[in-house]
């Protein structure tokens, strides 16, 4: 398997406390890892730096064997923009924005005209089973309404690596495994990489492999604990 | 699991035939303890004997000769009956599971206890993904998704129970040498 993303030696604290203290891990094309581990062990700052939303202290990310650290911030953030997919537990839904104009904004960022951008959107929430909701507001939709919408939105850019941190947390069981089944299932379709987040064993069951943190290292027992320490 | 009722519920919907149970059995449990043929027909009998079911007809069409039963009135009661029936929440915990891994947390060195932990999660982990495969393959039955959610449901439970006994057993250690 090739691999898409690469991250070495990678370290990361806020303030005096370190989150990722030399987290090396990597992600193939087409390949779904679930991070898991137990609260505070670093996985959710581990996909933030992958990611590229939040800065590494030290160590490096490869995209595709290209250091990211060597790109211009410009280069970086089209890069973000238009190969990386991001998804949160929580939609994070412009709430003054309609779906369709939520699921648009990417592919407007990136570059694509108003009219091309709506049908594009309109398709993809089609797919995830959200398309009556085009001009519906986040206020007017339920949290598994929104959630669909993220994912449209997070999908609708055709990215080579989803970023989903607890994508299902926010909802209920069925609901939650009905969308992320859905997601893999595309996922899959398209040969996308998932990188998921997630602090439950059923939903890493759904990954290819599973990477577990501890104290913001990997941990290869896969405990995520130690036994007497 | 209680046979005798499971084979009275599946003759609830109408007259079978032995074959035709074992069939449905199959079909509608797919993942619960394998019944024999065997098994099907001593029970028939056991429940024929109690009046719960009777013979209503039997034909041959050229195979073995096969008899069709049919619920009887004392026996739609005893499903009613089982059906309605609360069952206890496990009063004390058989699993070899919780006793192993409470066992090695206790009196094992801890490499060992690590070792087989580890191995016992990856064990887990790999069944559950096996099972989350069979139950989001397209055009999955309902029959088979119920019962891998029910088997992934007791396999996570597994997992966050040792989970949260690590993380105990972590806190009790930090107390205990401070």
């Amino acid at each position: 398997m090739t691999t898409l993303l690469r991250g070495t030696a990678i370290i990361r604290s806020y303030g005096p406390t370190p989150a990722l203290r030399g987290v090396d891990i990597e992600i193939g094309e087409g390949e779904i890892v679930a991070v898991t581990g137990p609260s505070g062990c670093g996985k959710s700052t581990l996909l933030h730096c992958l990611a590229g939303i939040l800065p590494v202290d030290s160590g490096q990310v490869f995209y595709r064997d290209q250091e990211l650290g060597q790109w211009s911030e410009a280069a970086r953030s089209k890069l973000r923009r238009t190969r990386f997919g991001v998804l949160f537990q929580f939609g994070q839904l412009v709430s003054e924005l309609t779906a369709a104009e939520n699921v648009a904004l990417p592919l407007l960022l990136a570059g694509s005209g108003r009219r091309e951008a709506r049908r594009t959107a309109l398709y993809w929430l089609e797919r995830f089973g959200a398309g009556e909701l085009g001009d519906k507001r986040p206020g007017q939709m339920s949290g598994g309404q929104q959630q669909r919408c993220a994912v449209a939105r997070a999908m609708a850019t055709e990215p080579d690596v989803l970023f989903a941190d607890e994508p299902t947390g926010a909802l209920d069981q069925l609901t939650g495994e009905q969308v992320l089944a859905e997601i893999l299932q595309e996922a899959r379709g398209q040969h996308m990489a998932v990188l998921l987040v997630t602090h439950e064993p059923r939903i890493a069951a759904y990954a290819d492999r599973e990477v577990v943190l501890r104290d913001g290292v990997v941990d290869p027992s896969g405990l995520g604990i130690g036994l007497r320490s | 699991m209680s046979t005798p009722h499971v084979l009275l519920g599946l003759l609830a919907a109408g007259p079978r035939h032995g074959y035709d149970i074992k069939r449905a059995y199959d079909e509608r449990l797919p993942r619960a303890k394998p019944l024999a043929y065997g098994q099907v027909y001593a029970t028939l009998g056991r429940l024929e004997r109690d009046g719960l079911i009777a013979p209503t007809a039997q034909d041959q069409d050229g195979g073995p000769e096969r008899t069709w039963y049919a619920l009887t009135d004392a026996g739609r009661a005893r499903l009613d009956d089982w059906l309605g029936a609360v069952e206890p929440p496990a009063p004390y915990v058989t699993s070899t599971l919780f006793s192993k891994v409470v066992v090695s947390l206790l009196t094992a060195d801890e490499d060992r206890a690590r070792d087989y932990l580890t191995a016992q999660r990856a064990a887990h982990l790999q069944r559950m993904r096996e099972l989350t495969v069979v139950k989001t393959r397209a055009g999955a039955a309902v029959d088979d998704v119920v019962a891998a959610d029910y088997a992934i449901a007791h396999l996570d439970a597994d997992l966050r129970w040792l989970q949260t006994t690590l993380l105990r057993v972590a806190d009790l250690h930090r107390e205990v040498h401070s």
